[in-house]
C-alpha cells in the first residue's frame, strides 16, 4: 500500500483497487480518503494512482511460467538452399498480395507456379524453413489442391505447429501424416488407438496398417466393423482402394449386405475391380447374357438384349435401380452390368477377339453408343491400357467419328490409364489433327513436364492460331497450361516467337501485340522455372556470410 | 538562423538531415488534416523546378495566370519560404517538399545547385540569423508564445481529466462518450501532439476488454503526471525536462557527442500514422552494448529511409537525442556497406527483461517498453495468449496483445519448434513484443543461426 504525498500536501495510503473503485464511480459519489479521514479530491486520487501505476510496472517480475510444449519431432531433411529459400519466401508473399486486376502482361504468374515449386522441392527431399511454415499452412487453407504437397513439404514440424493454430486444423484432417500415428508394429498401441482414436486418426491409422500387412488392417477393421456409424464405415471400405486384392474379396462380399446403400455401392465398386472376384464372375455373367456376337448377317456384330428387370441379385451386387431422369430402365441397368464385368469376358466371348476388334465391330439397333460407353466407364476403373487404346482409337480421328466415347471428360480418364509417354504421343498427335480448343483436358491429364513432341505440337499449335489472327486469350487456359507444363529447355526455341508479327488480314485489331506479350510471359515464366530449379539443385547446406566476407546486399 | 532548433551550421543534405527535418516539420504541423494536405504536394508532378542541394529543397509551382509560387524549405531545421505566405504553421506546401525529399525517390532533372532566388533567400536568412539578430529574437519569441500555448493545453487537459474523475470514468464506457476526439483536437490547437496521441489513445481504452478501468486510471495518472511535469519543467532536472518536452510533442534534435560502432540491426517495422508511415529501427551497438531507435517518416505509397536490413551489422555514427534514457538517435556517416552476421546480440532472462524495463522508467516514467533480447525461451501457450518461458529458469513473460494478432508470433513458434531460441523485442507492462528471432535449437544444429524478422 504505497503512501503517497499529493500536490495538494495530503498523505494518501490506499489499495490499488480503491483507487479504480472511486475512479470507476466518481469521486463525488466514492471520495477516497487520506490518511487522516478528510475526502481528498480527483487530483489527488490521480496523483496516487500515477505512483501506484509506475511503482507496478517498475517492479514487474516474470511468472512462472505455463507447461511447456512437447518439442517438435526432428526432421531429418536437409535445409533449402538459400536462393532456393528467399525463393519461396517471394512466391508465398506474392500470393498474398492483393491481385492487380485486368490483362496478365508479359510477367509470370508466381502463384501458379507454387505447386509445381512444392513438388520440386519435395523430389529434392528438402525440409521446409521453419519461418514459412506459417505462410506456407496459409497458403494451403486457403487451396486446397496445394494441401497434399504442403503438408508433405512441411513435414513433422509442420504438422507440430498446425496442432498449435484452430485456423490451421485441416492439416490434422486432411493427411494422414497428420494423425497420431503410433508404432503399426505395436499391437496394443496400434489396438488402443483403434478403440480410442478420433476420426482423423483412427483413419491414418488404418492407411498406415494396411500400407504395412493389408490383413492386419482387415482384421482390425473387423474387430469394430458392425459398431461404426455408416458414414465411417464407408471411408473405413475406401481406405482397402489402396493395395486391393483377392484377399479382401470376402470381407467385401459381406459389406456387399451392409445397411448402408452406399457402403454396399462401394463394395460392389472394388470387388468389380478384382477381376478374379465372385462379384465380378456374377457379373459377367448377367453382362455377357446381355451382349453376344451375332453371325446372322456373315459377317460378325454385337446383339444387345438389354436386362428385363434389375433383380434383388442385381441390386446385392451394387446395380442401382432407379435410373436417372431422362434414361431408359433397360440401358441403365445394363450400363451398369457391362461396367462392371471384366473386360476380359468379351474376348471369350466373341472368339478371341482383341479391345482392338472388338471395338471396331458393328452394334445393333442403335446400342453402340451405349455399350462403347460403358466399356470405357470399365476400361478406367480396371485400369486397362489395351481397352482405353483400343476405345481411344487413333488421335487423329474426328471425335464424333471416335470408337469410344465423344466425351473429352471420359477420353481424358481413358488417356489417364495408358503410360505417360504414350498419353503425350497421343495427346500430341490430338492437337495437330484438331488444334488447341478441345485440347485443355486431355493435356491435364499429361504428366509434367511435356515430353518434346508434345511441347511440340503445343507450341506449333498457338504459333497457327497466332497466324490465323485470333486474340491469344482465347486460349489463354492453354497458355497457363504450357506455363506450368512446358520443359523449361524449350525457352530458347520459343524466344522467336515473342517478336510481333505483321498483322495478316482479316486479323482481330492488335493482335500481334497480344501474342507477343504471351509469348514473352510463356519465355519468361520457363526461365523463371530453370532459375527455380537452378536454385534447387545448389548446395543445401547455407554458408553464412561472415563479417569480413561478401557485403549482403 | 530562424526557428533552428540544433543551432549547427549547414550540414550536407542526405537522409539522415532531411529525415530529422520532415520531423519536425510533422511536429510543427497543426494537425493531422495539414500533414494529409501536405501529401499532395509531395509528388515530383506537383512542382515544375524543384531541387535540393546545400541543405535546401526548393520547387516552383505554376498557378494559372499569375507569377509562379516558390518554395523554398531549410531540411537543416525546417525553416521555409513560401508563395503563399503562411503565417507561423509551416504550410502544406513546404510539408509536401519535405516529404517529397524525404522519401528519397529518384528524382529525374534535380539540380544541386540552388537557383538565384534560392541563394538570396539564403542569404537573407544568413544576415538574420546572426546571434542576437532579428532571426534569432523572433525565434526566441516564438518558442516563448509556443511554450505559453502548450501550457494552456496542459491545464485544460488536467482540468478535464479531473473533470472525468469526478463523475467517474464509467462515463467513458458509455455510447456517445465524446471527450477524447474534442480534447486531441484541443491538444493540437495547443501545439502538444504528445498530448494530442496521447489522449487518442486514452480513446481505445475502454474497449479494450476486461479491466479496462484499471487500465484507463493508469494511463489518466500518467497524463496528469505528464501535464505536472511539464508545468513544473523548471524544477525537473535537465535529464528530465527533455523527456518530459519530447513526450509532450515539442521538438528535439540529436545532441553529440556521436557513438561510432558496430551497430547491429535488430528490428525494422513500419506503422501508419495516417497516411504517412513511420519506421522504426532498432540498432544494437556490439562495441558500446547500447541499443538505439531511429525514427524516420515516409509520404504516403512511400518508403521512409531505406532499409537497413535485418541481422546485418554496419560501421556507423549514431548521434543520442536528449531525455528519454537516450534511447531514440539519429544515424550519422556510415563506414562501409552493412555485412550479414549471424551472431544474435547478448541477451538475458525474463527477469533481467523487466528488470531493464523497470530501471528505464526511472528516466522516463511515461515508458511503454524497453528494447531486451532474451536468451533461451520457448514460446508456449498460456490461455488464451502465448509466453516465453525461460529455458533454464522457468519464468515467463506474456507475449503483449497486439503481437498476438501479428503473423510474426507463428513464425516464432515454428522457428521455435518446442526448443529454446533467442528473440529480441520491446518488454514493457503489456508484455514482452518480439520483432526478432534467431534460432539455433537442436533441431537446427546445422544451420548457423540467422536473424528472422518477425514484425
Amino acid at each position: 500500500m504505497p503512501t503517497t504525498v499529493t500536490t495538494t500536501g495530503v498523505t494518501v495510503s490506499a489499495l490499488w483497487e480503491d483507487l479504480v473503485t472511486s475512479a470507476l464511480l466518481g469521486t463525488d459519489r466514492r471520495p477516497l480518503r487520506a490518511d487522516d479521514g478528510a475526502a481528498v479530491g480527483p487530483a489527488a486520487l490521480l496523483d496516487a494512482a500515477a505512483v501506484h501505476t509506475v511503482r507496478r510496472r517498475a517492479a514487474l517480475r516474470p511468472a512462472t511460467g505455463a507447461a511447456l510444449p512437447v518439442p517438435a519431432p526432428a526432421d531429418p531433411r536437409p535445409a533449402l538452399p538459400a536462393p532456393a529459400r528467399r525463393r519461396l519466401a517471394q512466391l508465398l508473399a506474392d500470393r498474398s498480395a492483393p491481385p492487380t486486376g485486368g490483362r496478365r502482361g508479359s510477367a509470370p504468374d508466381l502463384t501458379e507456379l507454387i505447386p509445381q515449386w512444392l513438388v520440386s522441392a519435395g523430389a529434392h527431399g528438402y525440409r521446409a524453413p521453419a519461418e514459412l511454415l506459417p505462410a506456407l499452412l496459409d497458403a494451403a487453407r486457403a487451396r486446397t489442391d496445394l494441401r497434399p504437397h504442403v503438408l508433405a513439404f512441411a513435414g513433422p514440424r509442420g504438422l507440430w505447429l498446425a496442432g498449435l493454430n484452430p485456423e490451421w486444423k485441416f492439416a490434422l484432417r486432411a493427411s494422414s501424416r497428420g494423425a497420431r500415428r503410433p508404432d503399426t508394429a505395436d499391437p496394443e498401441a496400434v489396438r488402443r488407438l483403434w478403440e480410442e482414436g478420433l476420426f482423423a486418426e483412427r483413419v491414418a491409422l488404418l492407411g498406415a496398417v494396411r500400407e504395412r500387412d493389408a490383413g492386419a488392417a482387415r482384421s482390425l477393421l473387423a474387430t469394430t466393423w458392425s459398431t461404426e456409424r455408416a458414414e465411417d464405415r464407408l471411408m473405413f471400405l475406401d481406405s482397402l482402394r489402396s493395395g486391393l486384392s483377392g484377399a479382401d474379396e470376402t470381407f467385401l462380399e459381406e459389406a456387399l449386405a451392409d445397411r448402408s446403400r452406399n457402403v454396399r455401392s462401394t463394395a460392389a465398386e472394388l470387388l468389380s475391380a478384382l477381376p478374379g472376384s465372385a462379384l465380378a464372375r456374377r457379373m459377367a455373367a448377367r453382362a455377357t447374357s446381355c451382349v453376344n456376337p451375332d453371325r446372322t448377317g456373315g459377317a460378325v456384330s454385337v446383339a444387345v438384349e438389354a436386362p428385363h428387370e434389375c433383380d434383388a441379385g442385381m441390386q446385392r451386387d451394387g446395380v442401382v435401380p432407379v435410373p436417372p431422369s431422362g434414361r431408359g430402365e433397360r440401358s441403365w441397368w445394363l450400363g451398369q452390368l457391362v461396367e462392371a464385368a471384366p473386360l476380359g469376358v468379351w474376348r471369350e466371348k466373341f472368339g478371341g477377339r482383341t479391345a482392338q476388334e472388338l471395338v471396331s465391330l458393328p452394334v445393333a439397333d442403335g446400342w453402340a453408343d451405349e455399350l462403347h460407353a460403358a466399356w470405357c466407364r470399365a476400361a478406367v476403373r480396371q485400369r486397362d491400357p489395351e481397352w482405353a487404346r483400343a476405345l481411344l482409337g487413333a488421335p487423329s480421328t474426328p471425335l464424333a467419328n471416335g470408337p469410344g466415347t465423344a466425351s473429352l471428360a471420359e477420353r481424358s480418364q481413358l488417356l489417364a490409364t495408358l503410360p505417360a509417354p504414350e498419353r503425350a504421343l497421343w495427346a500430341a498427335g490430338f492437337i495437330a489433327a484438331h488444334g488447341l480448343s478441345e485440347a485443355f483436358q486431355l493435356l491435364g491429364v499429361c504428366s509434367v513436364p511435356w515430353d518434346g513432341p508434345l511441347g511440340r505440337s503445343v507450341v506449333d499449335a498457338l504459333d497457327i492460331a497466332r497466324d490465323a489472327g485470333s486474340y491469344p486469350w482465347s486460349f489463354s487456359g492453354v497458355m497457363g497450361l504450357a506455363e506450368r507444363c512446358l520443359n523449361p529447355a524449350e525457352a530458347d526455341r520459343l524466344a522467336v516467337l515473342t517478336t510481333t508479327p505483321d498483322e495478316p488480314e482479316g486479323a482481330s485489331p492488335g493482335a500481334g501485340g497480344y501474342w507477343s506479350e504471351a509469348f514473352q510471359r510463356l519465355v519468361s515464366t520457363l526461365r523463371l522455372r530453370a532459375a527455380m530449379d537452378a536454385e534447387l539443385v545448389q548446395d543445401g547446406t547455407e554458408r553464412p556470410r561472415t563479417e569480413g566476407g561478401s557485403p549482403a546486399n | 538562423m530562424v526557428q533552428s532548433l540544433g543551432g549547427a551550421a549547414w550540414r550536407p543534405t542526405g537522409p539522415v538531415e532531411s529525415s530529422q527535418a520532415v520531423e519536425r516539420l510533422l511536429d510543427l504541423a497543426p494537425d493531422v488534416e495539414s500533414r494529409e494536405s501536405g501529401r499532395a504536394f509531395a509528388s515530383e508532378r506537383a512542382w515544375s523546378g524543384s531541387g535540393c542541394g546545400q541543405g535546401v529543397v526548393w520547387g516552383v509551382r505554376e498557378s494559372g495566370d499569375g507569377p509562379p509560387h516558390r518554395t523554398a524549405v531549410d531540411t537543416n531545421d525546417a525553416s521555409y519560404t513560401c508563395g503563399c505566405a503562411g503565417g507561423e504553421t509551416p504550410c502544406e506546401h513546404a510539408l509536401g517538399l519535405l516529404l517529397l525529399h524525404a522519401s528519397d525517390a529518384p528524382v529525374p532533372g534535380r539540380t544541386k545547385e540552388p537557383p538565384a532566388w534560392v541563394a538570396q533567400w539564403l542569404a537573407d536568412r544568413r544576415a538574420r540569423a546572426a546571434p542576437g539578430g532579428p532571426a534569432a529574437r523572433a525565434a526566441a519569441r516564438r518558442a516563448g508564445r509556443r511554450a505559453e500555448r502548450v501550457t494552456g493545453g496542459a491545464q485544460e487537459l488536467d482540468q478535464r481529466l479531473i473533470d472525468l474523475l469526478r463523475g467517474g470514468i464509467a462515463a467513458a464506457d458509455q455510447p456517445g462518450f465524446g471527450l477524447w476526439e474534442e480534447t486531441a483536437a484541443r491538444m493540437v490547437d495547443a501545439q502538444a501532439p504528445g498530448l494530442a496521441s496521447r489522449v487518442r489513445e486514452l480513446g481505445s481504452v475502454p474497449a479494450s476488454g476486461p479491466g479496462w478501468p484499471g487500465r484507463l486510471l493508469e494511463e489518466c495518472a500518467l497524463l496528469r503526471l505528464l501535464d505536472s511535469a511539464w508545468v513544473g519543467l523548471d524544477r525537473l532536472p535537465g535529464p528530465l525536462a527533455a523527456t518530459v518536452r519530447s513526450r509532450v510533442g515539442l521538438t528535439t534534435s540529436a545532441e553529440g557527442p556521436a557513438v561510432r560502432d558496430h551497430w547491429l540491426v535488430l528490428a525494422q517495422y513500419d506503422t501508419p500514422d495516417g497516411r504517412i508511415v513511420t519506421r522504426r529501427t532498432w540498432l544494437y551497438g556490439r562495441d558500446s552494448g547500447r541499443s538505439t531507435l531511429l525514427l524516420s517518416y515516409g509520404a504516403p505509397g512511400r518508403a521512409p529511409a531505406p532499409p537497413l536490413p535485418v541481422g546485418t551489422v554496419m560501421d556507423a555514427e549514431v548521434t543520442p537525442y536528449p531525455g528519454g534514457g537516450g534511447l531514440r538517435g539519429e544515424l550519422g556517416t556510415r563506414f562501409g556497406d552493412p555485412l550479414a552476421t549471424t551472431a544474435p546480440p547478448p541477451g538475458g532472462s525474463t527477469a533481467d527483461a523487466v528488470a531493464a524495463y523497470g530501471r528505464a522508467l526511472r528516466d522516463d516514467p511515461w515508458l511503454d517498453a524497453w528494447p531486451v533480447t532474451l536468451r533461451e525461451v520457448i514460446p508456449a501457450p498460456s490461455g488464451d495468449g502465448w509466453q516465453l518461458i525461460g529455458a533454464t529458469d522457468g519464468y515467463a513473460l506474456p507475449v503483449a496483445p497486439a503481437a498476438l494478432s501479428r503473423p510474426g508470433l507463428w513464425k516464432l513458434v515454428a522457428l521455435s519448434g518446442g526448443h529454446p531460441l533467442t528473440v529480441f523485442g520491446e518488454c514493457g507492462h503489456r508484455g514482452f513484443d518480439p520483432l526478432t528471432a534467431w534460432c539455433a535449437g537442436a533441431s537446427d544444429a546445422d544451420v548457423p543461426s540467422r536473424a528472422v524478422a518477425l514484425a
